[in-house]
């Protein structure tokens, strides 16, 4: 059965999903959803995620929404298949739930927020906030630190496994480093760059980049 | 007998009160330790070596120490699967996806907008820090879009994410019990038929109501 995934192949929200899905090798069509031409507001859409936002995804009669809730479902599903992504034990598994919380709650905002005012106003036509824009980079600069200490006494986010909590930061990270330039809050991290060598260089995750144009 | 697992932080804290409430609907015994987090303690390193960003909850057992409040509970509920409310992160992986995928509405939809009206209308006059007009009514206007989000899904099912309470939304607890009780914004959830209705619902479970004296205990 292949998994249906609305949205594009360049939302940094799909991406988390089909990262995941590649690395347990699940097949996927991805179902172009026009964002530009606002159809993810259209009541046909909203029918599957009534937020008005992607991705969503159909597989059989499973409808479900919000990108981190369905890389838990599929990582849990394929648990034996392809890498584990999820931990083993109880408490690992606490460890990649609580690194997998932390990027939605201390780290995407942030990013979100720069690329926002950095690329997609200005892609626009319209100012960004560069204030708003400036206090977001400090705050990453803070946040960052946490993760270089972290990941100074492990490999990964949530101990010596690529886990889903890992997986979450790939297609921030990269709107970060390409389109907005600001690399080097990654390279100026020893430890943060080398994970996040690691992690970019995974085969799933170039095999997404192709797909993406990137 | 199970040691108590140690909370950190005080109740009146929306995330600290979000792990109090998962624990009573689990009969797991805690003792909360208090964090002074107006004389900064939140942000010593005593602390931070347990919170490293300096928030709180942390939450400690004799297996693991965490944060994230919401990692917490769901932590809670897996360790504590057999025991008070079983069905509270649900029994099945379908149903356990549509408790993930209210859980993330709650986190990425619902919460920034509350919170930061929680934080305007309720502990702003409180910390006599000047009210942001613009923030309240931009925050407002999100947050009523997502209720008509929830009053549409709320006339299909009893719950958020089917028709059993859950953790998806005992989430909304915190934010929703300030909202309605310390603020005059309750009308955002009375006004809404099956918002209100869920509202009375969550709101007047046993656990939640214990949790509630503790806040108003702390804060004499």
């Amino acid at each position: 059965m292949v998994v249906k995934v609305y949205g594009t192949v360049r939302s940094a929200c799909v991406q988390r999903v089909l990262a995941c899905l590649l690395e347990k090798e699940v097949d996927f069509d991805v179902v172009h959803v026009d964002l530009e031409a606002g159809e993810q507001k259209r009541p046909e859409f909203l029918v599957l995620q009534p937020f008005g936002q992607v991705p969503a995804i159909e597989d059989g009669y499973l409808k479900l929404y919000e990108s981190r809730a369905i890389i838990k479902y599929y990582a849990a599903k394929y648990a034996d298949h392809g890498p584990n992504l999820l931990g083993s034990s109880l408490e690992e598994r606490a460890l990649v739930d609580q690194w997998l919380e932390v990027e939605a709650h201390n780290f995407n905002d942030l990013v979100y927020t720069l690329v926002l005012q950095l690329v997609i106003l200005p892609r626009m036509g319209k100012p960004g906030d560069l204030a708003l824009a400036h206090s977001c980079e400090q705050k990453l600069e803070t946040v960052l630190d946490v993760y270089e200490q972290r990941l100074s006494k492990s490999s990964y986010l949530a101990g010596e496994t690529f886990s889903l909590a890992d997986l979450s930061h790939l297609p921030g990270i990269r709107y970060l480093m390409n389109e907005a330039k600001m690399g080097n809050l990654v390279t100026e991290r020893k430890n943060v760059n080398a994970w996040w060598e690691d992690i970019s260089n995974r085969p799933a995750w170039k095999k997404l980049m192709q797909l993406a144009g990137h | 007998m199970a040691t108590p697992v140690n909370v950190y932080g005080p109740a009146m804290s929306t995330a600290v009160s979000r792990v109090l409430a998962c624990l009573l609907e689990k009969n797991v015994d805690f003792q909360l330790i208090s964090v002074n987090m107006a004389k900064g303690e939140h942000k010593k390193p005593e602390y931070l070596k347990i919170q490293p960003f300096g928030q709180v909850p942390a939450f400690e057992d004799e297996d693991i120490s965490l944060f994230e409040s919401r990692s917490i509970c769901r932590y809670i509920c897996e360790k504590y699967a057999d025991q008070g409310n079983k069905g509270l992160y649900g029994t099945n992986p379908l149903a356990k996806a549509s408790i993930d995928q209210w859980l993330e509405a709650e986190g990425q939809s619902f919460s920034p907008p509350s919170s930061a009206l929680v934080f305007q209308l309720a502990f702003a006059p409180r910390m006599k820090i000047k009210q942001d007009q613009v923030a309240i009514k931009q925050n407002e206007e999100k947050l009523s879009k997502v209720l008509d989000v929830y009053e549409k899904r709320l006339g299909e099912t009893q719950f958020l994410a089917g028709d059993e309470f859950s953790l998806a939304d005992l989430s909304h607890l915190p934010n929703a019990q300030y909202l309605v009780n310390a603020t005059d914004r309750g009308e955002l959830f009375t006004s809404r038929e099956n918002v209100g209705r869920w509202w009375d619902e969550i709101s007047s479970r046993d656990s939640w109501k214990k949790v509630v004296g503790m806040q108003q205990q702390k804060s004499a």
